[in-house]
């Protein structure tokens, strides 16, 4: 851990490509995994650290010196990183893998560790977890291994003079506030991007959640923006390039639907309800 | 519309229930200046007289209707009051709350056989009928105009097959056309339609209204689509007319009568329809443009960079974003900030095609050339499903957001192209002109709002003019001015949503003489008694 400067800050989010939010997920034929032949996207909750990085960096210009966006996945994952520059990050980094490779959290976590020690970041902001393994583990083993402090579930941050962090945390029983000092990592929850920020798309809102209050709107890629980010600098680097091994531990035996509910049965119309209430003795 | 909006509208108080002012009968208006085509042109706020030719619905009538349905539910009445004149709202009255029949009888029947025995039993006894499906319609064209008899789809709601090689689909017409389309997405396919009032429109009354929507310019028209009806006649004869071929050339090809009839000259039953693989890649772009002018550039630049993937083109007004976004706030909690640099008007562009990368990259390079050569003002990509559905609202919501400001207007026109807007311009100046218009538009009204938007890419322009409540006043402002209008640019006065009761006065406008008697021909081949879906259509 070395010192920091209370301004110049660089800033790391690690953006997943993961299937998209609005996609009906389906059961591979080998069932071992999901169909994964469908439209893919930025995580969210990644949507959601880019966000707030770009916040970050417009509340105070003088505070946040560079944001890269870094993706560990298939070729396609540049999509995802062009989306991050096309919403305002600088520059990206794409650690490549076959097609259908699964990299698990914790080579997730060895390979953000490798960058950051290869560059200098103060500030690492990404997802909570992926909605595709919904593992949530990434953030917290990185931490343990940078001996970094850790804020999860961010529903709020402020990055002070100094180095000074305070991050608003949602847990069960509310919310909970932390202070603690960069270098850090930070992961984000729904509602971060709060306060400034404009509410969730109505069609979203409708699906997403029955709060109204619910907030988080990260900014539509614009037109200006994605051409700015065609010129924007990818570096691509191959997984040896950085001494890693992303060889998965775990093996996954199966997956299933949830058992389909059972009982209950449709009526046409009333009187069909009527009848089978007097069968069932109910009425 | 959705069904949560039509329940949110059903709530109103009755008292703030807007009405139409009082109905009397007047004198039949001269024919306009413009190339005589017409009958005599009636002011569209008068509705006609109820025809003393049709049976006043008794109980005797119910109680032999209520012999042919096999379910009791089938059939609602205000006669024998198994409901009440409330239970018979959602059917009497219009989605826009313009038009209110008086109808004391709703049959819904439960099979084909049954809608048949209904027809014809009231045929012989000169009741009249009015079929309604999903009661969507924007021309008052599915109520009652007096006490017509309803005869509802809405529980002919079977998809009876589909062929997953050859993409035919055949099911009932009460199926709603969303459901329809879940169906046919789960097999990869998708239905060659879609409007805004998916989740509520049935098929049979899309097939009877030609509905357009906004993919027409991807899909084509239904005239194209449909390939077999089965229906109804107004005898009460069930036609098959379902057949799944794609090319049959043996005859008259009879059901592109029925295709657009609206009602008049039988119950569309069933459909069978070819529906295409869907598209696997879609994307959509919006764009803020300076002018009328550039969004007709980047129109024809679309077409030309994009070819075959272009799927959709819709444009709107900045007085049209303005009213939408004004309803995302007050209704559905605001919507995040789309364009840095607002512009006079909009437009956006979705393209659908098999192949991701394919289209991704033809839509990178429009975008570029869009950009660099200043054609937009700006300009937003949507970068996932979310964002997609978003920005798509932004025109889906156009209706709701003027049904919610006010009482609606609604003119559907079609004129070509370069001449679209200035239609609009025209209105407002003569709003203007007569002292009901204050620059774009006032909250007190008399008038809130003029909006121009539509379906760039079939020629179709909607304008709705958002008034403080309908009267009679500022319909003779607007009416027949503005069909006035359209003929003098040899242009349709309803592109795709009908006559129905309103424009069926209207008719001469855009068809001559002799089209319109070898209408009235046909009319009277299939129902001499003139007692399917009276006093609309073709009068």
């Amino acid at each position: 851990m070395r010192p920091t400067l209370p301004s110049l800050i660089n800033v790391l989010v690690p953006v997943k490509r993961s299937i998209d939010y609005a996609v009906k997920i389906r059961i591979a034929s080998d069932g071992k995994g999901v169909d994964t032949n469908v439209k893919h996207s930025m995580n969210p909750f990644d949507e959601i650290a880019v966000e707030e990085a770009i916040r970050l960096r417009e509340k105070d210009p003088k505070l946040v010196t560079s944001i890269t966006a870094l993706s560990i996945g298939p070729a396609k994952a540049v999509d995802t990183i062009r989306t991050a520059l096309a919403m305002g990050a600088d520059s990206g980094i794409h650690i490549t893998v076959p097609d259908n490779t699964v990299v698990e959290p914790i080579s997730v976590a060895h390979a953000i560790k490798k960058v950051i020690e290869k560059n200098k970041y103060e500030l690492v902001i990404m997802g909570k977890q992926a909605i595709d393994d919904d593992s949530g583990s990434t953030g917290g083993m990185l931490a343990g291994m940078l001996n970094w402090g850790q804020a999860s579930f961010a529903s709020k941050l402020q990055v002070g003079q100094e180095g000074k962090v305070q991050v608003t945390r949602e847990i069960d029983g509310g919310l909970e506030v932390l202070e603690g000092k960069l270098p850090m990592i930070v992961t984000t929850d729904l509602r971060l991007n709060g306060e400034n920020s404009y509410p969730l798309p109505a069609v979203a809102k409708r699906t997403l959640s029955a709060d109204p209050t619910d907030s988080s709107e990260p900014r539509y890629a614009s037109l200006p923006n994605i051409m700015k980010a065609k010129k924007k600098k990818i570096e691509t680097l191959k997984p040896e390039d950085l001494g890693l091994d992303f060889t998965p531990r775990l093996e996954t035996v199966s997956v299933s639907e949830p058992a389909k509910r059972t009982g209950g049965g449709k009526v046409e119309n009333v009187d069909e309800l009527v009848a089978k209430l007097k069968e069932a003795a109910l009425l | 519309m959705s069904t949560a909006a039509r329940s949110l509208a059903r709530s109103l108080p009755r008292h703030l229930a807007r009405r139409p002012a009082p109905l009397r009968a007047s004198a039949p208006r001269p024919a306009p200046s413009i190339p005589a085509h017409t009958t005599s042109i009636r002011h569209g706020g008068t509705l006609p007289d109820r025809s003393a030719s049709f049976t006043k619905p008794t109980e005797d009538h119910l109680k032999v209707i209520r012999g042919f349905l096999s379910s009791p539910t089938s059939l609602l009445s205000t006669i024998d009051g198994s409901a009440s004149a409330d239970d018979l709202a959602v059917y009497n009255d219009d989605w826009m709350n313009k038009y209110h029949g008086k109808g004391p009888i709703v049959v819904k029947p439960k099979t084909t056989e049954e809608l048949s025995n209904v027809m014809k039993y009231c045929y012989d006894n000169n009741l009249a009928v009015v079929p309604q499906g999903g009661n969507t319609g924007l021309v008052g064209g599915s109520n009652p105009v007096h006490d017509e008899i309803i005869l509802s789809t809405s529980n002919l709601n079977q998809i009876r097959s589909f062929d997953p090689v050859s993409g035919v689909l055949v099911a009932d017409a009460g199926v709603i056309l969303e459901t329809a389309d879940h169906y046919l997405a789960e097999q990869g396919f998708i239905f060659p339609l879609d409007l805004g009032a998916k989740g509520s429109c049935q098929i049979g009354g899309n097939v009877a209204t030609n509905a357009g929507g906004l993919r027409l310019l991807r899909w084509g028209s239904l005239h194209g689509s449909v390939l077999g009806l089965e229906a109804v006649l107004p005898d009460g004869t069930i036609w098959n007319g379902l057949s799944t071929l794609r090319k049959d050339n043996t005859g008259f090809d009879l059901k592109q009568l029925f295709i657009g009839s609206e009602g008049t000259i039988g119950v569309i039953t069933a459909i069978s329809i070819l529906c295409p693989r869907r598209p696997t890649a879609m994307n959509v772009a919006v764009f803020s443009l300076p002018s009328y002018e550039a969004v007709q550039k980047v129109f024809s630049e679309a077409k030309g960079s994009l070819g075959e993937i272009l799927s959709a083109f819709e444009f709107w007004d900045k007085q049209s974003f303005s009213l939408v976004k004004h309803h995302m706030e007050e209704h559905l909690g605001g919507e995040r900030k789309v364009f840095e640099t607002e512009g006079e008007f909009y437009c956006l562009i979705e393209t659908a095609g098999s192949n991701a990368e394919h289209d991704e990259e033809k839509l990178s390079n429009l975008l570029e050339h869009l950009m660099s050569n200043e054609m937009v003002l700006d300009g937003v990509l949507a970068q996932d499903q979310t964002q997609f559905s978003s920005l798509w609202s932004f025109r889906e919501l156009l209706p709701e957001a003027s049904g919610k400001a006010g009482s609606v207007y609604k003119y559907d026109l079609s004129v070509p192209v370069g001449k679209m807007y200035s239609l609009v311009e025209r209105i407002r100046e003569r709003l203007h002109q007569a002292g009901l218009l204050e620059g774009d538009g006032k909250k007190e009204g008399p008038i809130r709002a003029v909006i121009g938007y539509g379906h760039m890419g079939d020629g179709n322009l909607h304008i709705n003019i958002v008034a403080d409540k309908y009267k009679e006043e500022y319909e003779k402002v607007i009416e027949p001015y503005i069909y006035e209008i359209v003929a003098e640019n040899n242009g349709s006065i309803s592109a795709e949503h009908g006559l129905g009761v309103m424009k069926a006065p209207y008719i001469g406008y855009s068809k001559n003489d002799t089209s319109v008697e070898m209408m009235r021909k046909i009319k009277q081949i299939f129902d001499p008694k003139g007692l399917l879906n009276p006093y609309k259509y073709i009068v």
